[in-house]
This record gives C-alpha cells, structure tokens and sequence, in this order.
C-alpha cells in the first residue's frame, strides 16, 4: 500500500464516475496531497454538495460529509468554527458551486474563513444529465441549450478575487503532478483557497460538441491551458476562451475568520463582561454605603 | 424579590434559556420577530466562548448549525416564517442524517413576506410537513413565559436524546411581550447527557428498532461518513430496497416508540368538563381565562394546552373523547389542527373551531362566546 493510499476508503468503491471521468484525477491529487503534508486523516474532514464531483467524500478514508446540492461550504462554516484546529475541505462541482451554491461561494470568500475548496469545473451538470451551468463555453450544446448557450460564463478567479478569497488558483486534470502541488498549497493556505480544476465531463459535454471521449476532452482542455505568464501577455479577445493556470492570488496576511473571532471577538465580549460585572459591583457596594 | 425574577422579552427568555442548556453554536439570518435571538447570542455566545455566526441566509444558517453539531456542538437558529420555508431542505438533512439541531420558528402572518409583524400560528403542518419525504419531528408550541424557558431547555434534551431536530413554535406576541418570570437555578436543570459512545468498527447506523444511531462526532477517531442520501449501517449510500425501508423505519421508529416521554400537555378543569377547548401558544392564552369565565358562568368547561404539538397528542385526546362529546379548536390560522382533530376524534364527537389569520390574536371573549354557543 502507498502512503496515501490511506487516505483512500477503498470499501466504498466503485465509484459512480465515467470511465475516463476527471473526478479521479482529482480523487488521487487531493489523496496525495494529503499524504505529502502527512496529516492524520482524523484531523480532516471533507465536505461536498451534490453532483458528480459531490460524491467524492464517499472514497476518502477521513471524516467525511455528503450534503445538499450548492451548500457544502455553509456545512463546512459550521465545522471550521466550531473546530478551527481542524482541516476542512470542500468538494464542489461548477454548478454545485456557482448556481446554487454562489451566494454561499463568495461569503466564505469574504469572510476568509479557513476552507480549502477543490472547485471541479467541467463546464457543465454532469450528474442530471447535462444541462447548461454558469460555467458552460458560450455556443456549447447541452440538454437545455439545444440551440447553443447565449450565457457568458463566470470567471472564478476573478470573482473570488473579487469577493476577497486570500488564495486562488487553478489548474486542469491533464497535469495531475502540477495539480496535486498546487492542492497541497492550497491546504497550507490558512484562509479561504480555492483551485479551481479544469476537468473533463465527455459523456454529458463532449459528446454533444464533437469531443465524444477523454482524449478529444482533455485536448481540448489542453489547447485552452496558458500559463498565468503567458495570458498576462493576451490581449482581451485571445484571453476570452483561454483558462491561465497556477496560483493566480495569493494573500498570506489576511486573517482568518475563526482565528479572528477567537483571538478579537471573544476577548472583546469577556472584556466587556467584566467591565459590566466590575461597574456591578461598585454600584452595590455605593448603595450599601449609602444605606449605612 | 428573588435573584432570578426578571421582566424579560419572550425572545430574550428562549435566548437565555437556551444558553442555560448549554447551547454552546448559533448560526443564523435576522427576520422580525426573532430577531433578538440573534442580537442576544450575538453579545451573550462568546462571552462564554461560545459561537455566533450571522450567516449569508438561512439555509446557511441552517448548514452551519448541521456541520457544528456533526463537530460536537449545541447548536440552535432561529427564524420565522420566510426563513422556515428556506430551511426545509436542510431540515430534511438533519432528519436524514439524525442531527441533534434546535430550530425556534417564531411565527408571522403569511404567506410570502405576510405580516412580518403580527401574529399567527399558520405554520403548524409546515413544521410538521414542510421538508419532503416521510420524516418524524417534534415540535414544542409553549404558551407561557415559564414555558419558553423550560421548553427550550426540553427542546434540546429532546434532540439530544432522540438524534433529530426539534423545532420550538411560538408566535409574535410571545417572542415579543415582556413577561414576569422566575428563571430557574442553572444547576436545578435537568439536562439530558448521552454516554459517549464506543463504535464498533464503523457500523455507526447499526441498531435495532427503537435505538439511536451509534454515532460518534467528526475528529473522535473514527473516519465516519454522514450522508443526506439515503445510507446503509455504515452511512454509505444506498438504493437497496430492504435497507432503505429498513433505514425509514428506523428513523421513524426512534422517536415513535417512546411518545409517553415526548408529550406533554396542560390541561386546565378538565375533570369534568363536557366541552374540551384545544388550544396552544398564544390562543392558549385566551382560552384560558375564556375557560375560567365560563366556569363562572355554570359552563362545564376545559383547557387542553399542548406542549408537543407534534407527536400530536393522539391517545391521551382519544381517552379524553371516550367521555367529552364537544370540542373546541381555537388557533390563529384558516385551519390546521382541526383537520388533525377531525381524524383524532370519533364521529360521535361535535366539532367546532374558532379561526382567524388577519393578524389580531383572538380575546377571551371571543373563545368565551364560542364556548356559550356551543
Ligand atoms: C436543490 C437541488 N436542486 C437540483 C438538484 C439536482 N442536481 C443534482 S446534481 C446537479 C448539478 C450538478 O452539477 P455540478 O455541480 O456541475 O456537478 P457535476 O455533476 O458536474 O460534477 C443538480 C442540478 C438537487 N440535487 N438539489
Ligand atoms: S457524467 Fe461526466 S462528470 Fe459525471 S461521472 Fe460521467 S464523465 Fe464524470
Ligand atoms: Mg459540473
């Protein structure tokens, strides 16, 4: 058995995925990632919402916690506040994160709360079938664009930049050896990280944009991959359907949310109730003074 | 006057009260009138080093208070009706993966955005029937000032004991009215401790009918998987047939088999009453002096006040019916009840219900007259 190995829960597999599906790249990178940081799985949880992705906790040998399709993140406030010594990671698929789940999205971003989430972008619904996400190239056809979608997509990282997330990055599952390094940085973070991984869903995307099977997918990924360098170099209209990978933003100074409500919040408040108890007090005795 | 006599807000008694009971994590989204839950646990929580988080809505704050509980924590929210609606699907969740979790619905006309600040006890099959698939619930509806407060700390021994949420349902008025109230000593509580559970291997769903889960909490060493789908002994999901109506009953069975400790009720000259007057919350308060008036009046009547709405009182309202032909049901609401007291009384009993949903809570007078007609 390889090291990590263990953190692999091998007797919930199979897993449901596609042969060929992304998932298990990414599956193997956070698995390694753990190992090369040797965390003791029992200080870990790991928490998904709903989607192809979302089954992911299912095959990790740690705490592990299957939610409602969107709000793994809001679960996942719970845990890190109630245990911010703990290590809580989040599995998200493109639409469990950027449809439903938006709102909670760029709040944990704010809040800069300390959740590594693994953000698996494959464009599209993969587990209902393949309906169009925030997330889907403009002109794809999917089940519910028949006709080709007129939406544009979101760009993560910006909008996590935007939203004040302190690490950001991404990668694709063609380079599982960047991407299980860029994980593993991203779970030293103490913020708010995300990697967004650019993976490949060709039963329910490919197939209907003349990219049937992995390989025509991950070329396809591939040929859209820059450097963060190189797309800084791009002009607006060749930066449209490109995707820079690598770290994209990193903030080590912000502090953390649980950090700053245990080390300022808690003080405040215990300052206060014995400025309260101590003016209490002086108030009783004066009026017993008084009294006698 | 004693240490402990205070003039409190209704929210305020529940707040503290639930404080008391050692609710150590509150996650929740402002909405009138429980509002001041939130204000209170916001300035209260982390003088004690506790946790309070306002949260982006409420199916976040609802997320937050699950994963804190699956940490280990006393977790309680509170909200009213918008925000109830938003929680049911994680209200689902909690039912599913059998998280102790306290839900205060202080209830608000409706529907929609309604009278946010009138009240109305229209939420009763919403509370009961509101997250999809079969699920069993409680749900305290306490009527008076004492009552929030030891209701609140039975909400949580109650979901404690039991592995489910519990929801405490109680309307404007009484979020709102400042009340006389003599809290009880912290140490004369009664508070529900489980034993700490050993696991054996990881068959944390294990159990014969009308036992717990044998769950431990994350980070105590044993990799556990909690799963809103539906999961087989080890919590791995599942669509096996057998497992998964063995995994329904189970959960229902959890709590149905032990009603006596769940129900409780006031009932008020009901010895020889000839018409029973049921009523709960806010209409309780009407009832009864409406119930004494009628006394007075030579009228033989009875105040039947739940305190567990849900399980609705169905045996000990059934005894009752076996020698009381006339009832009463008096709630601020188009209708709710009365169905379920239509299915719980017998043909040979006479049913009326005294209703109203425009926001004005009913008068004594109003159930008095109701109760001279009858
Ligand atoms: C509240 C709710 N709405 C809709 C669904 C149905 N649903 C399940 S997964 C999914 C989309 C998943 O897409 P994505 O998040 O991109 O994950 P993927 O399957 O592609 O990994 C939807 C719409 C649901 N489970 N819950
Ligand atoms: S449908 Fe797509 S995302 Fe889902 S398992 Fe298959 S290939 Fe992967
Ligand atoms: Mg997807």
């Amino acid at each position: 058995m390889r090291h990590y190995e263990r953190y692999i829960r091998y007797r919930t597999f199979p897993t449901p995925w596609c042969p060929g599906c992304g998932d298990g790249v990414v599956l193997k990178s956070i698995a390694m990632a753990f190992s090369e940081l040797e965390l003791d799985p029992n200080d870990i949880v790991v928490v998904a919402g709903i989607g192809c992705s979302g089954r992911m906790p299912t095959f990790f040998n740690t705490n592990t916690l299957h939610t409602t399709h969107g709000r793994a993140l809001t679960f996942a406030t719970g845990i890190k506040l109630a245990r911010p010594d703990k290590m809580v990671v989040v599995i998200s698929g493109d639409g469990d994160a950027t449809a439903i789940g938006g709102n909670h999205l760029i709040h944990a971003a704010r809040r800069n709360i300390g959740i590594n989430l693994v953000l698996i972008n494959n464009g599209v619904y993969g587990m209902t079938g393949g309906q169009v996400s925030p997330l889907t190239p403009q002109k794809f056809i999917t089940e519910t664009t028949p006709y080709g979608n007129i939406e544009p997509k979101f760009d993560i990282a910006e909008l996590l930049i935007a939203a004040k997330a302190s690490f950001v990055a991404r990668e694709t599952v063609n380079r599982p050896v960047q991407l299980k390094d860029v994980v593993k940085k991203s779970f030293q973070h103490k913020g708010f990280s995300v990697v967004e991984v650019i993976s490949n869903c060709h039963i329910n995307l490919g197939r209907r944009n003349r990219m049937k099977d992995p390989i025509a997918m991950t070329k396809w990924i591939e040929g859209r991959t820059v450097s963060k360098a190189q797309y800084e170099k791009m002009s607006p209209e060749e930066r449209l359907h490109m995707y820079p990978t690598g770290i994209l933003f990193e903030d080590k100074d912000r502090l953390e949310y649980s950090d700053l409500y245990y080390k300022h919040i808690i003080p405040a408040a215990q300052a206060a109730a014995e400025a309260a108890a101590l003016k209490q007090a002086e108030r009783t005795s004066a009026s017993r003074k008084v009294k006698s | 006057m004693g240490k402990r006599r205070k003039v409190l807000q209704g929210n305020i008694i529940v707040a503290r009260a639930a404080i008391d009971a050692g609710c150590n994590f509150f996650a929740g989204y402002p909405i009138t009138p429980s509002s001041e839950i939130a204000q209170y646990m916001s300035r209260e929580m982390p003088k004690l080093g506790r946790d309070f988080i306002q949260m982006e809505d409420e199916i976040a704050s609802l997320g937050a208070c699950i994963g804190a509980s699956l940490a280990g924590r006393k977790v309680l929210t509170a909200t009213s009706g918008p925000g109830f609606s938003l929680m049911q699907e994680h209200l689902g969740m909690g039912v599913m993966a059998e998280i102790p979790l306290v839900i205060v619905n202080v209830m608000r006309g409706g529907p929609s955005t309604g009278l946010p600040t009138k009240p109305s006890q229209s939420d009763v099959m919403q509370t009961r029937w509101g997250t999809h698939g079969d699920h069993p619930i409680i749900v305290l509806t306490p009527a008076f000032a004492s009552e929030l407060y030891s209701e609140t700390v039975r909400a949580f021994n109650l979901s404690e004991r039991f592995w489910n949420p519990v929801i405490l349902l109680y309307d404007e008025v009484l979020a709102k009215a400042h009340e006389d109230i003599e809290l009880p000593y912290k140490k004369d509580l009664e508070i529900y401790k489980e034993k700490v559970h050993k696991i054996k291997d990881l068959d944390i769903y294990d159990r014969e009918i009308g036992q717990n889960p044998h769950r431990v909490d994350f980070f105590k060493g044993y990799p556990i998987h909690i799963d809103g789908l539906e999961h087989d002994k080890h919590g791995w999901p599942t669509s096996e047939p057998g497992t998964v109506q063995k995994q329904q009953t189970l959960r229902m069975q959890k709590i149905y088999h032990y009603l006596d400790d769940i129900i409780k009720y006031n009932e008020y000259y009901m010895d020889d009453a000839e018409i029973l007057v049921f009523a709960f919350g806010v209409s309780a308060r009407a009832a009864l002096p409406a119930v004494e008036m009628a006394r007075e009046l030579g009228i033989r009547a009875g105040l039947f006040q739940p305190l567990t709405l849900w399980p609705f009182p169905k045996q000990i309202l059934r005894q009752r019916f076996s020698r009381i032909k006339k009832v009463l049901t008096v709630e601020l609401n188009m209708g709710q009840v009365r169905y379920e007291m239509e299915r719980v009384a017998s043909d040979d009993v006479e049913k009326r219900a005294l209703l109203r949903a425009n926001g004005i809570p009913f008068t004594p007078g109003e159930v008095l007259d109701q109760i001279k007609e009858f």
